[in-house]
């Protein structure tokens, strides 16, 4: 055996253990009933969730695209700005993932809540209080809030190497502001964009503590009755491991028809 | 009738406080090929971006056809620049790179297509369309850089030391050829090097500068035979340098012998650089000589020797085609009309 074939061998060792045979317990649960005996009424079973499992894609896309408009001009900001700055500025948009993501997400609720921050705020002025936790809306905020780190981090490094004289030259060749964007940032930035949507998305779709806690169980997700599968009152690992195999032939559908979309255009360098 | 294309008045620039351009003055006449010429750091580049509109100017004016266009954000500016290092877009293929500006006014695509196809032809590239820029070598991405500024038909090309990463074999070919275009399109190109002899080869006007002021203005030749200063002499090709006393008008003294000159108008005794161009010594019999000296080393150069000699402490440089023994003893000769006075530099 060759030696760089020797150090593969933990990886693969890791991968076995942790990826592939968790795969395979999973891939058995959903195709058998609790004796044991092959099934696929599981799979029947997930239709009563469909309208769960719609809610969480929409979610996500929602979730999502609101990262990117928000990251894309964080990112180009600080991709353009002294070396200093860019340091400090990344250093200010990682310090919120240092802290517990659930305590990050129970700050919100003390913001949220009918007599939470906000509402106290607003009061002041009379306004209120507004019904601002329990909905959808604070459940995307939440995936928004969690998540917007993952757009922005991709893409800034990707854009960070877009070379200066590459974006003078397009203004000299008579590109407005809009124009700079359209035809020479955003085809620049599309292997950001992509792993972007990707890192932003997966959690996104498969979140089931943000829901719970910001949702109030207005706007359950696929991941809560995944987990409620498992740890909850409804316990069938068969039908939790059922949805969990859908969703994650749904994630790699929809990422692979994004991804024959996003490198349409894209000419590989 | 010269037209003045572009005027640059009293233009200051300062970064972090210190100023990279002392208030210069430049006129370019339309149509010339005009260059730029100085070490690093001495502004030329900074010049360059003021008209590009990518610098911007503490205090001055600058001005376009008579027009004040100082404010005016650069894709709005009649000039296109060919950068150092060709900054081409990478993600588009070689036709999309030049067809950018084209794109950008909206012209339509038959239009483009002749025009891009024009300019292929005129930097000799016939057939790269489909390619990516990557698969290019330097001077062929400059090349392209160069059609993708020329195909917007601008009124003045900027090249910011576009030959510089180019080996020396194709830097020669390309001065031919950018002299040549220049030439066809009737353009007036600004182009910025350290490099003396591209300057000499290319240029109608030279500029010299130094630390963000310019030390002379004038055709290669006024530049090369008359510099105005021991700095321009120096720099354009190689010189030496002496100090000398003017006695009187058309007479010097340097390295301890009064010698006849054709200046005049200085101060009486006042200390002067004496220039004098290696390839203006003639190496004659000792007896001969107005100067007498050693020769510390004779090095071949291809067209000539390089020739070191000590004359009473003086060291000289000499170019000569007849090669000299190191140790031997020589006579220096030079005529009046080689031998340039300059007031010494405050600097």
């Amino acid at each position: 055996m060759k030696v760089s074939k020797v150090f593969a061998v933990p990886y693969a060792v890791w991968v076995l253990i942790f990826t592939i045979i968790p795969l395979g317990l999973v891939i058995g649960f959903a195709l058998t009933d609790s004796d044991g005996s092959f099934t696929l009424q599981n799979l029947f079973d997930m239709s009563d969730y469909m309208a769960v499992l719609f809610r969480s894609i929409l979610f996500a896309i929602i979730a999502t695209v609101i990262c990117l408009i928000l990251a894309f001009p964080a990112a180009y900001i600080i991709s353009r700005a002294k070396s200093f700055n860019q340091s400090s500025l990344i250093v200010l948009i990682m310090v919120p993932m240092w802290t517990n993501f659930i305590l990050r997400t129970y700050a919100w609720m003390t913001l949220l809540e009918s007599n939470g921050l906000i509402n106290k705020f607003l009061g002041l002025f009379g306004i209120g209080p507004l019904n601002l936790i329990n909905n959808g809306g604070a459940v995307i905020l939440g995936m928004v809030y969690n998540y917007l780190p993952f757009m922005i981090l991709p893409l800034y490094s990707v854009m960070v190497k877009i070379d200066p004289s590459v974006i003078e030259a397009a203004k000299d060749l008579g590109a407005n502001n809009f124009n700079l964007v359209r035809r020479v940032i955003l085809p620049l930035s599309m292997p950001g964009i992509n792993s972007g949507i990707i890192a932003v998305f997966i959690p996104s779709v498969s979140t089931f503590v943000i829901s719970r806690m910001l949702g109030g169980g207005t706007s359950d997700l696929i991941g809560d009755i995944i987990e409620s599968q498992f740890l909850g009152t409804s316990y069938n690992p068969h039908l939790g491991s059922a949805m969990a195999l859908v969703l994650m032939i749904v994630v790699i559908f929809l990422m692979s028809l994004f991804n024959q979309f996003g490198t349409e255009e894209e000419v590989m360098p | 009738m010269k037209n003045t294309i572009i005027s640059i008045r009293n233009a200051v620039v300062e970064y972090d406080g210190i100023q990279v351009l002392k208030s210069i003055n430049l006129d370019i006449v339309d149509k010339q090929f005009v260059t730029l010429l100085g070490p690093s750091g001495c502004g030329k580049t900074t010049t360059l971006r003021i008209i590009g509109g990518f610098a911007e100017m503490a205090s001055g004016e600058l001005f376009f056809n008579g027009v004040k266009i100082n404010n005016l954000p650069p894709h709005k500016r009649e000039v296109n620049t060919v950068f150092q290092k060709y900054a081409l877009f990478p993600h588009l293929n070689i036709y999309d790179n030049i067809a950018f500006g084209l794109r950008i006014q909206k012209l339509p695509e038959k239009e483009i297509a002749t025009r891009v196809g024009e300019m292929l032809e005129l930097v000799n590239m016939q057939g790269f369309e489909k390619r990516s820029v990557n698969s290019l070598s330097g001077g062929q991405q400059q090349r392209i850089a160069i059609a993708r500024a020329l195909v917007n038909r601008p009124k003045v090309l900027l090249l910011d030391e576009p030959l510089g990463a180019l080996d020396l074999k194709l830097r020669k070919e390309m001065q031919i050829e950018l002299k040549r275009m220049q030439r066809d399109l009737e353009i007036t190109f600004i182009y910025v090097t350290h490099d003396q002899e591209e300057a000499l080869t290319m240029s109608d006007t030279v500029v010299v500068m130094r630390d963000g002021s310019i030390q002379q203005i004038g055709t290669p030749q006024d530049i090369y035979n008359e510099p105005a200063n021991a700095f321009v002499a120096d720099f354009i090709g190689e010189s030496n340098i002496i100090d000398g006393i003017m006695r009187r008008d058309f007479l010097v003294e340097f390295a301890g012998k009064e010698f006849s000159c054709v200046d005049q108008g200085f101060a009486p005794d006042e200390l002067v650089d004496v220039v004098i161009r290696p390839e203006d010594i003639k190496v004659v019999p000792q007896y001969q000589g107005a100067i007498v000296g050693v020769v510390e080393s004779c090095i071949f150069k291809g067209v000539h020797y390089e020739i070191g000699v000590d004359a009473l402490g003086y060291k000289w440089k000499i170019h000569s085609t007849q090669s000299e023994e190191a140790g031997a003893i020589i006579g220096m000769n030079v005529t009046p009309m080689d031998i340039h006075i300059m007031h010494k530099s405050e600097v």
